[in-house]
């Protein structure tokens, strides 16, 4: 009798619906982390550059209209845009690390898109199998290098050999950083251009080929415009990954905030200059809370256009299956 | 559209491909098979000349030593011990809450419920915010607001003791950062555990947390190490996020305990390759840093390649 009484609260016991409903919580919980930590980024990094639109000393010195407008700093000198923000008067414009961002950017996706999309092109459509089965890997071993290790490629050897190649006045320029960055987002524009076009449904290609089109005729006029809302989102995403990397640009890119059309300058990008100046910074002064702000505008920034990114594919996605089914 | 109308659209499409027939795109062809080459070329570069630049000078006491004169000699242990301990912590308090998470996507919702989608796009979201904001919120949030909370309820007046960079502060934020990796490899797993088995569990009479506990989970656990090694493979190599919370350049001790500051292989290279007073002179330790940290990264991913792939194998094979 004992023996039996011991079996039925065995088995009886873990069967709380206490036990199942506090565990079903408790993941639900730790489920939502991620939409509150987004929610947690914005609120912590938008509070510090608060003081810029409701401090009135600080709007002063560093108000959006000192970011934005060109500044008379001294008497008699012109107006311009400048970002020296330690100097004796702080200048704040940020006018030059946009342009900064912005000309790296360029470079980077001018250098890694087509070759990107040409490789995915090649894997999803032409290679052999067995050509595919090493193509994947070698790009993953591309996304897994650190961004401070091709900082520091760019930085000792490209740089190096770039400016031996085209004599550029200044070693570490928008070219440099540009290139260094380009093989940071070839990964992410190339897994996503990929999936873009294996995920094109065979009926499709079936048929172009039913009506008398080759190999090639299939992929440039069928697959690829079907494929083509799925490569742009992924060269979006590549844009958006360009635009906040940090370690490659602080780097390899010279760092010298200047208004140019060149692309054989030095530059500096929003991501550096958080980098570089918020160690030294007053804690709570106009500057620590420009950097803040300069955070906001990347955050910002990089959710709309992950968002934007994100619908695109999920839209996609969902035509391309209802249509086999 | 009535039948002469579509056979003049036929015939007009017939008629171009049969103009385009002439060309078999050898060009275009060639042109992605030279993208793919110089992609394969370049990393090439990028590795052969770390491996040569580095490799003289690895050697037993390189990777268990101090640096000496400023970074001039010596070695690269404190940088090789913080990195480890660094990842270990963030392992330790990101893991589970990504596990967590793909269990109750996987197990408990509806694929295309508001929550689900709303939680993914938050993952999506969270894995493309930019290092550097990471590295501004773990200032802001955990040194600044938790870190201070802590100090001024428990050691009033006194000096800051969690409220300052600390490892355990730049591990939460690389968790944080390496969330949706962890969450993306569990669900992997997930997806391959097969229903009879929950099935089965059910018909025993197991409820539905004693099936995940007894019979997913264990089911999960490579996928579950891949997340993990991913993770690491992924922080190691951060350094954006770590640079305000708790690294440091040059440390005489080793972190002992949750709120010390830590050397990192990464920010050791940053510091080393921006910073040094001699290049010339630190220039071999630089790339011997840069190959210990690309080998341990390569390891990792390797072993996490290896196996996804057999769990890719065991979801075909049944």
């Amino acid at each position: 009798l004992r023996f039996g009484a011991n079996l039925v609260t065995y088995k009886f016991k873990p069967k709380s619906k206490l036990r199942e409903f506090v565990g079903e919580k408790f993941m639900a919980l730790n489920a939502f982390t991620a939409l509150i930590v987004i929610l947690l980024i914005f609120i912590f990094i938008f509070k510090e550059s608060l003081p810029i639109f409701t401090n009135s000393d600080v709007r002063k010195e560093a108000g959006i209209s000192r970011m934005v407008f060109k500044q008379q700093y001294y008497e008699g000198r012109d107006p311009k845009w400048s970002w020296q923000p330690n100097s004796e008067v702080p200048k704040y414009s940020l006018l030059p690390l946009f342009l900064g961002t912005l000309k790296a950017a360029i470079v980077a996706m001018l250098f890694a898109v087509p070759l990107a999309v040409g490789a995915a092109i090649y894997s999803s459509e032409f290679a052999p199998p067995r050509i595919r089965e090493i193509i994947k890997p070698v790009i993953e071993l591309l996304a897994g290098i650190p961004s401070v290790v091709l900082g520091f490629f760019a930085l000792i050897v490209l740089a190096t050999v770039l400016q031996k190649m085209f004599g550029f006045t200044y070693r570490l320029n928008a070219i440099n950083a540009g290139m260094a960055l380009g093989l940071a987002i070839i990964p992410t524009v190339y897994t996503i251009a990929e999936d873009a076009m294996t995920s094109v449904p065979k009926s499709l290609r079936e048929a172009a080929m039913a009506v008398g089109a080759n190999p090639w005729q299939v992929s440039f006029t069928m697959v690829l415009p079907a494929a083509l809302p799925g490569i742009a989102a992924g060269i979006v995403l590549g844009f958006g990954r360009a635009v906040g990397e940090t370690m490659i640009v602080l780097m390899a890119s010279g760092n010298a905030a200047i208004i140019s059309a060149g692309f054989t300058e030095s530059i500096r990008t929003l991501s550096a200059t958080i980098a570089a100046e918020l160690a030294e910074v007053v804690f709570g002064s106009a500057h620590y809370n420009v950097l803040f702000f300069i955070g906001t505008l990347l955050f910002v920034f990089t959710f709309l256009v992950n968002l934007g990114g994100e619908l695109v594919l999920a839209r996609i996605k969902e035509r391309f299956q209802g249509r086999t089914r | 559209v009535n039948g002469a109308t579509k056979d003049a659209v036929m015939n007009s499409t017939l008629a171009n491909l049969g103009a385009r027939r002439k060309s078999s795109g050898t060009i275009p062809k060639s042109l992605t098979v030279l993208a793919v080459i110089i992609i394969v070329l370049m990393l090439g570069v990028i590795l052969a000349n770390v491996i040569l630049g580095g490799i003289g000078i690895i050697s037993w006491e390189f990777l268990t030593s101090p640096p000496e004169h400023g970074m001039e000699a010596g070695g690269i242990f404190p940088a090789i011990f913080g990195t480890v301990a660094l990842v270990f912590l963030m392992v330790m308090t990101g893991v589970p809450v990504g596990v967590l998470t793909a269990i109750y996507l996987h197990e408990y919702t509806q694929p295309n419920s508001k929550i689900t989608r709303l939680i993914r796009i938050g993952i999506n979201n969270l894995a493309g915010v930019p290092s550097i904001v990471f590295g501004l919120f773990g200032l802001g949030f955990f040194v600044g607001f938790v870190g201070r909370g802590i100090d001024s309820a428990l050691f009033p007046g006194a000096g800051p003791v969690w409220g300052q960079p600390a490892i355990i502060w730049a591990a939460m934020t690389l968790a944080l950062l390496t969330l949706p990796v962890v969450i993306i490899s569990t669900e992997e797993a997930l997806k391959t555990i097969p229903s009879e088995l929950k099935d089965a569990s059910y018909a025993l009479g197991a409820t539905k947390l004693q099936t995940i506990a007894r019979v997913i989970l264990p089911r999960a656990m490579p996928g579950i190490f891949t997340g993990a090694i991913l993770a690491i493979s992924r922080g190691a190599g951060e350094v954006a996020p770590i640079m305000f919370t708790g690294v440091a350049y040059y440390l005489p001790y080793l972190p002992g305990k949750l709120n010390d500051q830590f050397m990192e292989l990464g920010y050791h290279i940053y510091v080393m390759a921006t910073q040094s007073p001699d290049v010339e002179k630190t220039r071999p330790i630089l790339y011997g840093t840069v190959l210990v940290l690309l080998v341990l990264t390569f390891l990792l991913n390797f072993v996490a390649i290896f196996i996804r792939s057999r769990l890719r194998m065991r979801r075909i094979h049944g």
